[in-house]
């Protein structure tokens, strides 16, 4: 009884305590932020490893690169994007692989073919080096995710990728259309498939998806009366064009002159 | 009886009470020292550039970057690590494993949260959700509404970490979807806006959950110097209140030193950004006190 009353009083003093000390806490509650310093660690050769994670990350790298150095075919000459005013060997072989790649599966899908390609100088990130030619080549030349679309344009839209590219001075990648600059760099002899240009056909332009949505400025692709993706991305287009081929062909042929 | 019991009560109550407060006066002391160590828009870059790349020579690497970490950790304990998002897509580990190994790694050095970037779309919501086994640590995004989407409920609006007494409130805001990233890749995930959801989050925790710092991991970029009305972060940070800090991300902003923004309230926010590809380690180190001098000071800034 006694005992039991003691452990009361306690408990009681317990609870003035607490209430105590939740009032001296509460009265200096938040901590105050006196200082902040704030400086950039750059991530250099310096730094040590960590074995952990080097010998984490080694199968993984030792998988990838064994895929990625597999030999798919043989490049007899190096295939650069900087040699060439209004086309290049590796633009235009890129353009021809997209057109007659994405052709296959546009035909099977849509039972309609694809008139021409143009693609963006930029979006080649490397060159093709003489020699063997392997999965990683593909990947440095297409780094990024794009997948190859066809846009249905009216023949004044053809017009405007002409402009476009003559405006640009860039050798944009381009294959099933050819046009020569006049001296008034306008465009003339627009031809598609060998054919001139119809200014009311509707024609089946493949491109890649960054492009379509606006990119690079080429709003022409936004008056597009239809779109498909074909789900293919470029990247593996040029891989499977590599494994279908032995020896990797440059297109010298010229698709844009000057007058 | 009764009187001694009052006897009693009194005189311990004198003790406990003197007790109390040496307590809190032994807190007017006490400083904590909090760091926080980020980065973004690392993009699926686990090995260092090779010596010979022509524009980042021997850069970067997470082996190198944990060993970083884990010094910085030994000095001080008291750490957050935090990512803005763009985890994904670079290298072909991304193409490859989809992200397995990013999130791995990340986990594997002990990272807190990372917000969400573009770029962690990529794969599509389904390519991100199957990747979360492989994360110990939090998303925490606060304008992607996701709840008609595959990723309902693994993402946090907040997360108040407790750190050795340390309340900070940690929020996230990720760029708009539309026209960036394809439809088909974030479905039906709503964006909305950053500055109305930072209002929500900045009340929630800074005045109703009483944070002592308030960070915002943000990928909606540093700045559009070519397009006004675009939200950024120096916009974001001076049409909002009650954040400390924000760590960005996706514009690949490389800074000298952490940028220092009026915020609406006419207070000093930092704005901090690491470049891209696990280039830089962002480090901000916080240091608090309990003096009741300094309660409605402003921190000083040491950048």
């Amino acid at each position: 009884m006694v005992k039991l009353k003691k452990y009361n009083g306690f408990l009681k003093l317990f609870v003035i305590f607490l209430t105590l000390f939740s009032i001296s806490s509460c009265g200096t509650k938040n901590y105050n932020l006196t200082k902040i310093e704030g400086k950039q660690l750059p991530v250099t050769e310096k730094a040590s490893e960590t074995p952990e994670i080097e010998s984490f990350i080694k199968p993984y790298r030792d998988h990838i690169n064994q895929d990625l150095d597999n030999v798919l075919a043989f490049c007899p000459e190096t295939l650069d994007k900087s040699t060439g005013k209004w086309q290049t060997s590796i633009g235009s072989l890129l353009a021809d692989v997209c057109l007659q790649r994405g052709n296959t599966v546009f035909k099977a899908r849509e039972k309609k073919d694809i008139d021409l390609c143009l693609l963006n100088h930029g979006g080649i990130r490397a060159i093709l080096p003489k020699g063997n030619v392997t999965t990683r080549t593909a990947f440095e030349i297409m780094p990024f995710e794009n997948n190859l679309v066809v846009l249905a344009l009216k023949g004044e839209q053809i017009k405007d990728i002409a402009a476009y590219i003559i405006k640009e001075k860039k050798p944009q990648p381009l294959s099933g259309m050819t046009f020569t600059i006049t001296k008034q760099n306008t465009a003339k002899d627009i031809q598609i498939q060998g054919k001139p240009l119809d200014i009311n056909k509707t024609y089946y332009v493949a491109t890649n998806d960054y492009l379509a949505n606006g990119g690079d400025s080429m709003n022409f692709f936004a008056k597009s009366t239809e779109k498909f993706d074909l789900n293919y991305k470029l990247r593996n287009v040029l891989i499977d064009y590599f494994k279908e081929v032995d020896t990797v062909l440059a297109p010298k042929n010229i698709r844009i002159s000057e007058e | 009886m009764k009187r001694r019991e009052f006897i009693e009560k009194t005189a311990a109550s004198t003790v406990l009470l003197s007790l109390g407060l040496s307590l809190s006066s032994f807190e007017t002391n006490d400083i904590k020292h909090l760091t926080i160590l980020h980065t973004n828009d690392v993009h699926s870059h686990i090995d260092p550039f090779p010596a010979d790349d022509p524009r980042n020579p021997n850069k970067g690497g997470v082996s190198r970057r944990a060993a970083l970490i884990e010094t910085i950790r030994k000095e001080n304990p008291n750490l957050l690590l935090l990512d803005a998002g763009d985890i994904f897509q670079g290298t072909p580990y991304f193409n490859y494993y989809g992200g397995e190994l990013e999130f791995k790694l990340m986990s594997m050095m002990k990272y807190d949260a990372s917000t969400i970037g573009n770029h962690d779309f990529d794969n599509g919501l389904d390519g991100l959700y199957a990747q979360l086994p492989h994360a110990s640590f939090d998303f925490i995004n606060s304008n992607y509404d996701f709840k008609n989407t595959i990723m309902d409920g693994h993402v946090k609006p907040y997360k108040i970490f407790n750190k050795n007494g340390i309340k900070v409130g940690v929020f996230g805001v990720g760029i708009e979807l539309a026209g960036l990233v394809d439809k088909k890749l974030y479905l039906e995930t709503v964006y909305n806006d950053p500055v109305e959801v930072a209002q929500d989050m900045t009340k929630l925790l800074k005045h109703e959950q009483k944070c002592d710092l308030v960070v915002c991991l943000s990928h909606i970029g540093y700045n559009y110097k070519d397009d006004a009305d675009k939200i950024s972060d120096l916009k974001f940070a001076a049409q909002t209140q009650d954040i400390d800090l924000i760590i960005g991300g996706h514009t690949h902003t490389f800074l000298d030193k952490p940028t220092i923004v009026k915020n609406k309230a006419g207070k000093d926010v930092l704005v901090n950004q690491v470049g891209c590809y696990g280039i830089n380690l962002g480090r901000i180190d916080f240091y608090f006190d309990k003096d009741k001098a300094h309660t409605n000071q402003s921190a000083s800034i040491v950048v």
